[in-house]
């Protein structure tokens, strides 16, 4: 079998390529190629919650403002009031479909008060939202028998006459290049968090979707805005959810002072997650950090609470920092979680490649702007995912299936022989280790055109070594060496789009925060960074932000 | 510190059969056996193949035996188990055939989920149609009846584990059970009876020995087993009694009842005696075992002071009527 042929192919089976999966028409022939399980799709990491206005004395408009702010107004404004008014329906939806919510008094969803939120309006299931949103979707994906190509890697898309026609990928498990023909492409691949050194993302989030949509002429859109969680531990960066703050727990630096009266006197530790991080790096810069980190201190919530609400979160602090909280505070720092950046698409998914959509963390729709509240990003892949699946669904009506030439599958197979023949000196890792400390230390919470000027020097000569990796497995069976190759590939390019629309944006917003230019200019940067690939690096261009009906304000939380 | 780490190869696609190799790698003292297994492929041999990603134990990728125990590397500590076992040996998981080295196809697992018919089934014209005007009310309470299988993350270190499946692949196994009875305890879910009916026969939960082997292995405390114990109390009280499985435990509790202990000559007795012919049957069988002084005879008087046993066990019946 070198190809197979689906009216709707969806790349990623996370939340949302499998709820966009289910939205496919009757009659419309849909598949999903993931390279991983679809539970091992990192979605099912998502820890927090899920916002959506449910409560009546909530609006959907307060839960959109919040996010406009949230986003420090680069958010556009038609997508967040989508996002927000269908957010209720869609978390309604998938408790219908089996989510296990965690339930208030009155026996409807639980809320609690999440980074940013006027509102306690984030739906949970303990601290494992994320994993009960996964399992329950996948459930519904057996239900209805959609077709799932498990573990297929994405290498490249298939683009001719200007539209895309499929991709090319490889089945993992047999090393067979196969060309995938569709009508229609939707890529749900997630988040390029593994571009740096220490991350909360699982191995395998390395923007594949996002690179190799660049690489065939898909427009990256706000991909400098990087965000960094507040409570990530030291040791593996492995997540320490939001919840944990919006349950009541407090950060306290080395002397026991709660720092975060400082920053941001009202919202304290639920201010968003940009200002929260800032806050701690600088509490760390100034010394009053403990070896690093500062101090997430849950003990005054008691054994009951923590174990009734924050069950994973204990584990994952005794396991991984020998710290049990009910009697600890966790030492925690900033950490690489989320890329509000992606490929642009539009509130229906679509790219400006016909025949392309993209949905989830991969995509900028854009709903996060320059910051993205805790809570959303769940909301995004549900609500973005539904409507990426319907538009997919009505575009492929009438279409005949493409057949493109061959030579896109010859390209792939080049590219494979020249990674495998593995003529390099440096393996995989190596090369992404040199990379991601250049992130780490270059382009993180602080920025300025120094250290930006030099990761982009720093980076491009580690593209060009990234050309030739060492690979030392030569077999076709489930080659995970080959797919370590090509993944550090992908965050080699999405690396090099980061760090230039870092250092072209001369304003602090959001996530971005350059020392050197640290206030917003709205006059001159309230514009959407876009980064189209060249052989001679990213191509910056910038588009406009869409404002309804929230003008842009001071932002203090 | 400086450790060894032996992990068995193997590719059966490609002809080759399991071999154990040694690696010596330099590691941190907290490190998990994740990281040096992936240190090992890093450095030393990056044909090594093992499934990773979430570092946290919650994708359920890195399942693997660990000094024979099935698990997940991502949270199992290599100084723990070199305390333990004073070695660490690294082998793919059992019941399901190996890919390469630690990878295994996970077919056969999923397969068995699949059996279950593992999503919540609604009633007829109860779809929830977009836009959805309301949740379903539900009690805490119910969602902490579901608590445990709901952590489940399908690492299918119980499967590896079970020791029934190890005999009999046609019993479902431990993860699949406690899927199913996550939709069972579900108030939401229309299939209840059916559901209990289907797993009621070969595979289902009564082929589970108990061996608590499930238990010990997951990493999320999901409790497969005490899901199956479940499973059977549903069964019985929703009146599917004609299985070897219920009858054990129904004839158990009748001896007890009237004995004040157990009778085990009488239980034979008891489990066939709706079929005569069987019991025939077993008849040969017990004779020898009488002889041998094996069997006690089945005919003895009740303990002393049996009503109280009685009481117990009454109040007991009526206690749970009233939970209920």
């Amino acid at each position: 079998m070198n190809q197979v042929a689906h009216d709707v192919l969806i790349i990623g089976a996370g939340l949302a390529g499998m709820r966009a999966a289910l939205e496919i028409g009757p009659g419309v022939d849909v598949a999903v190629l993931s390279k991983v399980h679809p539970v091992r799709s990192h979605s099912g990491a998502a820890q927090g919650g899920i916002n959506a206005a449910l409560r009546e004395d909530d609006s959907w408009e307060r839960h959109a403002f919040d996010t406009v702010k949230g986003s420090d107004y680069l958010g556009d404004q038609d997508a967040i009031e989508t996002m927000c008014r269908e957010a209720p329906s869609d978390i309604r939806q998938m408790e219908h479909w089996g989510v296990i919510f965690s339930r208030a008094e009155d026996r409807r969803i639980a809320q609690r008060p999440f980074g940013g939120a006027g509102y306690p309006r984030t739906c949970y299931a303990a601290d494992r939202t994320g994993h009960a949103l996964l399992h329950a979707m996948y459930e519904q994906v057996m239900k209805r028998r959609a077709k799932v190509y498990e573990e297929w890697f994405l290498l490249s898309l298939v683009v001719e006459d200007g539209e895309c026609q499929g991709v090319v990928a490889l089945d993992i498990r047999t090393g067979e290049l196969v060309m995938c023909r569709a009508k229609a492409v939707i890529l749900a691949t997630g988040g390029y968090g593994r571009v740096y050194l220490t991350s909360s993302n699982g191995l395998v989030n390395t923007g594949d979707g996002m690179a190799v949509a660049f690489r065939a002429g898909a427009p990256l859109m706000d991909m400098e805005f990087v965000q960094f969680h507040p409570t990530t531990l030291k040791s593996n960066g492995v997540l320490i959810t939001e919840g944990s703050r919006g349950e009541g727990g407090i950060l306290i630096n080395a002397r026991g002072e709660r720092f975060m009266e400082k920053y941001a006197p009202h919202a304290m530790e639920l201010a968003s997650r940009d200002v929260v991080s800032r806050a701690e790096q600088t509490e760390i810069l100034e010394g009053r950090g403990v070896e690093g980190c500062v101090l997430l201190d849950l003990r005054h919530l008691g054994r009951d609470k923590i174990v009734e609400r924050l069950p994973q979160i204990r584990d994952l602090a005794i396991k991984f920092a020998g710290t049990d909280p009910i009697e600890v505070p966790i030492p925690v720092r900033p950490g690489a979680h989320y890329s509000m950046g992606g490929i642009k698409a539009d509130i229906h998914g679509a790219t400006p490649i016909p025949g392309l959509f993209a949905a989830g963390e991969c995509a900028c729709v854009s709903v996060h702007g320059a910051n993205r509240l805790g809570g959303n990003s769940l909301l995004e892949t549900i609500v973005f995912g539904r409507r990426t699946g319907a538009a997919a669904s009505a575009f492929v009506g009438g279409r005949a299936m493409p057949t493109p030439s061959e030579r896109h599958l010859k390209a792939a197979r080049d590219r494979v022989e020249a990674v495998l023949a593995g003529h390099g000196t440096e393996r995989p890792w190596e090369l992404r280790e040199a990379l991601g400390t250049v992130m780490n230390q270059d382009v993180g919470v602080f920025r300025g055109r120094g250290e930006l000027e030099e990761a982009a020097r720093r980076v491009a000569r580690v593209r060009e070594r990234a050309r030739r990796p060492k690979v030392m497995d030569r077999s076709r069976t489930f080659n995970t060496d080959l797919t370590d190759a090509l993944e550090m590939q992908n965050v080699v390019d999405l690396a090099q789009v980061i760090v230039a629309g870092a250092l072209a944006r001369e304003e602090s917003r959001g996530a971005h925060f350059r020392k050197d230019f640290p206030q917003r200019d709205d006059a001159k940067w309230m514009r959407h960074t876009l980064a189209r690939y060249t052989d001679e690096g990213p191509r910056l261009s910038y588009g406009e932000v869409t404002v309804t009906r929230y003008e842009p304000m001071e932002r203090t939380y | 510190m400086r450790i060894e780490i032996e992990i068995e190869r193997s590719c059966p696609e490609e002809g080759k059969a399991p071999y154990r190799e040694r690696f010596r790698v330099e590691v941190p003292r907290h490190v998990t056996v994740l990281d040096t297994i992936i240190k090992v492929k890093n450095e030393l041999d990056g044909s090594l193949t093992f499934r990773r990603s979430c570092r946290s134990a919650i994708c359920g990728s890195c399942a693997m035996r660990i000094n024979g125990r099935s698990g997940l590397a991502c949270d199992t500590l290599v100084e723990s188990e070199l305390h333990r076992f004073g070695r660490l040996l690294v082998q793919p998981m059992a019941h399901m055939p190996v890919v390469r080295d630690l990878a295994v196809d996970m077919g056969p697992f999923w397969d068995r989920v699949r059996a279950v018919q593992p999503w919540v089934s609604r009633p007829a014209g109860e779809e929830p149609e977009w836009p959805v005007e309301r949740e379903t009310l539900m009690d805490q309470d119910a969602v902490e009846e579901m608590d445990d299988t709901s952590r489940c993350i399908m690492c299918m270190a119980c499967f590896s584990a079970c020791e029934v499946s190890e005999v009999d692949d046609r019993f479902l196994g431990p993860a699949a059970l406690a899927k199913a009875y996550r939709f069972v305890a579900d108030p939401r879910d229309a299939e209840h009876g059916e559901r209990l009916k289907v797993l009621n026969g070969t595979g289902g939960y009564w082929d589970c020995t108990r061996c608590n082997q499930c238990v010990e292995a997951c990493p999320k405390d999901v409790k497969p087993m005490e899901a199956i114990v479940d499973l059977r109390r549903e069964a019985i009280g929703s009146g599917l009694t004609d299985t070897i499985g219920s009858r054990h435990i129904t004839e158990f509790l009748k001896i007890v009842r009237r004995e004040g202990r157990l009778n085990e000559g009488r239980m034979p007795i008891n489990m066939k005696k709706a079929n005569p012919a069987s019991l025939l049957g077993v008849a040969p069988l017990a004779l020898r075992m009488l002889r041998r002084g094996k069997l006690p005879f089945p005919v003895h008087a009740p303990i002393p002071r049996v009503r109280e046993v009685r009481r117990i066990i009454d109040r007991k019946g009526k206690g749970d009527e009233e939970a209920s």
